[in-house]
């Protein structure tokens, strides 16, 4: 239905020698480092990180670890001091939800698809049976400040999606929402990762989200992040948080952080 | 639209007590007019406001026939300073070099006094609207400029940054994005301009017409009508009140956005 989104379509989209469409994403021993007034800030040291196509790769950390930098690397927004970044072209979908105030749900979520140069009607075509299944049909035509939090990032999610890039790089993408909101929105996005996969690259500082939502965890030490360990996921979906396994493994994941519960 | 979506529109609704407001005015007008009756000041110097309101209405057609020409310089300046403002404000946040360049000669055009500039003007482009047009703009421009790039510099960057892994094009950025987010700070800054735009009119047409607000005061005076002459100038307050109010319903109209809080507070 919607050839111009999915993974073969956008593999043919221009790519740089560095960026391969193999669909997944290579960071190898990845350092950087910015000046700051009071000397230098070492967001990243010898960071590597591997997702395989379709994978789902959730980052820990605390704050300050270098994630958005990581999830910017990846997104070819920044070039690495030392180290090599090689990915798939990935579309960002930022922590806040960064809608346009001005265009209705379906004008934000087809933005990506004007961003190609797709025309209106077109791209209100192509995103209008999305909204649907993200069960903001009747909100089509509502501007953003009359979404709630969770409509709102859903529209986010599905502007980045349209996106037609095999990796998406989510940042902190629930973390602004209520506790609530929250849980019901990590539920909806694996759902979606389900019918809809895609490489996926999660930063959070929620470690039960990166469990429930994770095949591969990967926990970061704070500044300078460096990776700590890695922990498989080898879980059934859907997962709920009260999963004797979840607990078990978000036990291991916060005693890797240093924090013994 | 009813009248108190229309009063909250104009922005007139909070923030304004209409009867503490009458009382105040009501209150300075009687001080005044005690003053002059009671031998405070001569009436050909300072007009009693008795006179004033007298001449407002047996000069209104006169008042009205140069109000027209005077209005008409002022909206036509204000389009013209909004544009030029837009344009240049545009190519200030595209080239930093433009910018760099621009600040002092902008900075420098709104000393030059405008008594001083007014005549070579007239000189140069004759006794029409033209020279009325580039004064206005002139003192207008700056306030449009500044508030519109202030808007450009607001465009949260994260935004920009997720339009770039969209591969959206820059001009594209510029359009969907920028200029919308911009909108706003251009309604601001015409706001500010209009107080001066209605100023700037006097002096255009003191400097030489033959019609319009600004002319009827400059002949009111040496025939010792004073009190028709500040009958002009209450002419021109209120056309600069109305304007005022204009441009915030347009605002709100345009760009309802930047009055409603994004989203709820739980987001």
């Amino acid at each position: 239905m919607v050839a111009h989104v999915d993974m073969s379509a956008s593999g043919a989209a221009p790519q740089t020698g560095e960026r391969q469409g193999t669909g997944g994403v290579h960071v190898e021993r990845v350092s950087r480092t910015f000046p700051s007034r009071t000397g230098e800030i070492h967001a990243l040291d010898g960071v590597t990180l591997r997702a395989a196509p379709g994978e789902i790769v959730t980052v820990v950390g605390p704050s300050g670890c270098g994630k958005t930098t990581l999830l910017e690397l990846i997104c070819g927004l920044q070039a690495p001091d030392a180290g090599t970044v090689v990915s798939a072209p990935a579309a960002l979908m930022p922590q806040r939800d960064l809608l346009l105030p001005w265009l209705s749900a379906i004008d934000n979520a087809a933005l990506a698809l004007r961003a190609r140069g797709m025309g209106r009607d077109d791209a209100r075509a192509t995103a209008a049976p999305w909204l649907e299944r993200f069960g903001l049909g009747e909100f089509e035509r509502a501007r953003p400040a009359e979404l709630s939090g969770g409509m709102r990032q859903r529209v986010s999610f599905l502007r980045s999606l349209l996106a037609g890039k095999p990796v998406l790089a989510l940042d902190e993408p629930f973390a602004a929402l209520d506790a609530i909101t929250r849980a019901e929105m990590q539920g909806w996005l694996a759902q979606v990762l389900t019918s809809e996969p895609r490489t996926v690259v999660l930063v959070t500082h929620d470690v039960e989200e990166a469990v429930v939502l994770g095949d591969r965890v990967v926990v970061m030490s704070a500044r300078p992040g460096r990776v700590v360990c890695e922990v498989p996921v080898a879980l059934a979906r859907p997962r709920r948080r009260t999963d004797a396994d979840v607990v078990a493994l978000r036990e291991r994941v916060l005693e890797a952080l240093g924090m013994p519960a | 639209m009813s009248r108190s979506t229309l009063r909250t529109a104009l922005g007139l609704s909070r923030g304004v007590s209409w009867p503490g407001a009458l009382v105040l005015i009501l209150a300075l007008l009687g001080v005044w007019e005690l003053y002059v009756d009671l031998g405070g000041a001569d009436p050909l110097i300072l007009p009693a406001p008795h006179a004033v309101a007298q001449s407002l209405f047996e000069d209104r057609g006169l008042l009205w026939s140069n109000f027209l020409v005077t209005a008409e310089e002022v909206v036509l300046g204000i389009l013209v300073a909004a544009v030029a403002a837009l344009a240049l404000a545009s190519a200030m946040h595209f080239f930093i070099t433009v910018r760099r360049a621009s600040w002092p000669v902008l900075i420098a055009s709104q000393t030059i006094p405008i008594p001083m500039l007014a005549p070579v003007l007239v000189l140069w482009l004759g006794f029409g609207i033209l020279p009325k047009l580039v004064v206005i703009a002139l003192v207008s421009f700056f306030s449009i400029v500044v508030t519109t790039l202030a808007g450009f510099a607001a465009v949260d960057p994260d935004l920009i940054k997720l339009m770039r892994t969209f591969d959206m094009p820059r001009r594209r950025v510029f359009w969907s994005v920028e200029l919308p987010s911009a909108l706003p700070g251009v309604f601001t800054g015409t706001k500010i301009a209009v107080i001066v735009a209605v100023i700037g009119a006097v002096f255009a047409e003191q400097a030489g017409a033959n019609s319009g607000l600004g002319y009827l005061f400059e002949q009111s005076i040496p025939q010792l009508l004073t009190a028709r002459a500040y009958a002009a100038v209450v002419v021109l307050s209120l056309f600069a009140i109305a304007l005022f109010a204009l441009l915030t319903l347009a605002e709100r109209l345009t760009v309802p956005w930047a009055y409603q809080p994004i989203g709820d507070p739980s987001r």
